[in-house]
């Protein structure tokens, strides 16, 4: 049996999908959530879309946030070429080497050390529930788990194979849950560093508790000043396709691996 | 002590369940293409059609076995006459893709899609096969018309709001270049499709391919080969089973091949398999994989 107390248990915690380097939505979403949980848990891909990487991961570890690997840490931390970020459409995959390549040459060698450091799953209880924290999926850190291709059979399969009441991830940057019982399900905690494709520059981070004796999880909207990271973003040369996302927050990019009713909701 | 048996091929055994096909349209086809590689066409009778009860039978296992995700195939799926009960019963369990190649989408039919896709919370992808960006480079592969037919299908679907994703093959030329794809793409936003989706498959020489062009070459074979646990990761005969109204296969571009047919139901089916075939070299050369 896995160790199930490997970190903790809580009776409310604080999720945070990809962070994208929007170090400003990670310092409001910590404000948001201070005195308010018991633990904050980063799931991974902390570069990518966003501004100098390294303030994102000073913050993340000055305040000492429990993290996981994402296939951008994963990365970094072995000095590959490419983020695996699984995509297979080359206009995706041009958008993601060019965050790529810019994450990796400003994020500080003591940094990647650190990613090299972090586990790519965390086990927790939060009320009676266990929790299994992955990136993408508990089997593959770039698996894609979308709302509309994460069917239930299949979640029921993750999680007796992996021993868990609750499997916790992000990846996809969309924001979704689907309970099979109460306190028994698949939970995608989103991103926070980049909109939800929803027409609105706010991002999302994720609060998982338990109510009335059952596990829960509720999604917080983050605001924050994105005129500022879209200005950021502009300053630092990065492609307008993501400073217009940070404006308007439709997604212009990563756009091919979504099943059809992700993409359906978004404007491109 | 005898020494371990050698075999000549690599082996893939199946680490999961997530994706199954069925050939729910056997190798009935209203055109036929010059290059099927399972040869489907209008009198093609060598794998029938499914009924309603044989693939929700299978269902029933692939439920079991946490499968992730459903694919329609055929021959041309719109010519069984349960599809839109097959495609609700699959649709009631996880997310569908049907391959297509448009010709017998009316609004009607475009309709009950969506009012299908809208009652299921996973997603319905259409995805439809063209093989060119007009009739001179469509029409010598997929039939005389086909072209004109194909785009009205299209237009249908993006009419009652599906956003389809188009299949087309290195027969078109330049199409696998990141140029070649962005034309294609722009095409088919010009058609009419507001968020077109685009997958390039190689070419397989197998069935009419290899009249068109040739067969695979004695070379071209995975014999002797030894793959390393990320080369076999990537190949769909780990993660998926072709079901057939004649049994279950390995894959659904190797259905011609009896040594491919692995049992009757899916449960039988998983275990490993004998990259003996030359489309396992494809697979392998080429990363292909059938899903979208």
């Amino acid at each position: 049996m896995p160790d199930l107390s490997e970190a903790g248990t809580y009776r409310r915690v604080a999720l945070l999908g990809g962070v994208y380097s929007n170090y400003l939505a990670l310092e409001a979403a910590l404000k948001l959530v201070e005195n308010k949980v018991d633990a904050v848990f980063a799931l991974g891909d902390f570069g990518a879309f966003g501004p100098h990487p390294d303030r994102t991961l000073e913050l993340l570890r000055e305040k000492g946030v429990p993290a996981i690997q994402g296939n951008y840490e994963e990365s970094l931390a072995t000095d590959t070429d490419d983020c695996h970020c699984g995509y297979t459409d080359p206009r995706d995959n041009h958008f993601a080497r060019i965050s790529y390549d810019y994450t990796k040459e400003r994020t500080s060698s003591e940094h990647k050390r650190w990613m090299g450091t972090l586990p790519k799953t965390l086990r927790l209880r939060v009320g009676k529930s266990r929790v299994l924290l992955c990136h993408g999926s508990p089997r593959r850190i770039n698996e894609f788990l979308w709302e509309s291709a994460t069917p239930v059979p299949f979640v029921r399969r993750l999680l007796a194979e992996h021993e868990t009441d609750v499997v916790a991830c992000t990846h996809t940057g969309l924001h979704w849950k689907r309970w099979l019982a109460p306190g028994r399900g698949i939970v995608n905690a989103g991103a926070l560093g980049r909109p939800a494709n929803d027409g609105t520059p706010r991002v999302w981070a994720t609060i998982l508790e338990e109510a009335d004796s059952v596990l829960d999880a509720r999604f917080v909207p983050v605001d924050y000043d994105h005129e500022r990271l879209a200005r950021e973003m502009a300053e630092e040369r990065l492609p307008s396709e993501f400073v217009e996302t940070a404006r308007t927050g439709w997604w212009t990019t990563c756009l091919e691996a979504m099943p059809a009713k992700e993409r359906a909701a978004g404007r491109f | 002590m005898s020494a371990p048996a050698v075999r000549a091929y690599p082996v893939a055994p199946l680490t999961a369940l997530d994706t199954v096909w069925f050939q729910v349209a056997g190798t009935l086809c209203n055109i036929r293409c010059a290059h099927c590689f399972i040869s489907c066409a209008p009198d093609n009778r060598s794998f029938p059609m499914m009924t309603r009860a044989e693939v929700g039978a299978r269902l029933r296992e692939a439920e079991e076995f946490g499968a992730r995700e459903y694919y329609f195939t055929g021959g041309e799926p719109f010519m069984n006459k349960e599809i839109f009960e097959i495609l609700g019963d699959a649709l009631a369990l996880g997310p569908v893709s049907v391959l297509t190649n448009a010709l017998l989408i009316k609004p009607k039919t475009a309709a009950r899609l969506k009012s299908l896709a809208g009652a299921s919370p996973y997603s319905l992808d259409l995805r439809v096969s063209l093989d060119g960006y007009d009739a001179a480079t469509n029409d010598p592969i997929r039939g005389e018309g086909t072209f004109d037919r194909i785009m009205a299908g299209l237009g249908e679907l993006a009419a009652a709001g599906h956003d389809p994703v188009v299949t087309t093959t290195e027969a078109c030329e330049g199409v696998a270049a990141s140029e070649g794809r962005a034309r294609f793409l722009e095409f088919l936003r010009a058609a009419g499709l507001k968020r077109p989706r685009l997958k390039v498959l190689p070419l397989l020489r197998l069935g009419a391919e290899t009249a068109r062009t040739h067969a695979y070459e004695s070379w071209e074979t995975l014999r002797g080969r030894e793959l390393s646990e990320t080369e076999g990761a990537g190949l769909q005969c780990t993660t998926s089973r072709m079901v057939t109204a004649k049994g279950v296969y390995v894959c659904p571009l190797l259905i011609d091949f009896p040594g491919a047919r692995l049992a009757a139901t899916l449960r039988e089916s998983l275990r490993p398999f004998e990259l003996a075939y030359p489309a396992c070299f494809t697979c392998h050369a080429t990363g292909l994989s059938c899903r979208t």
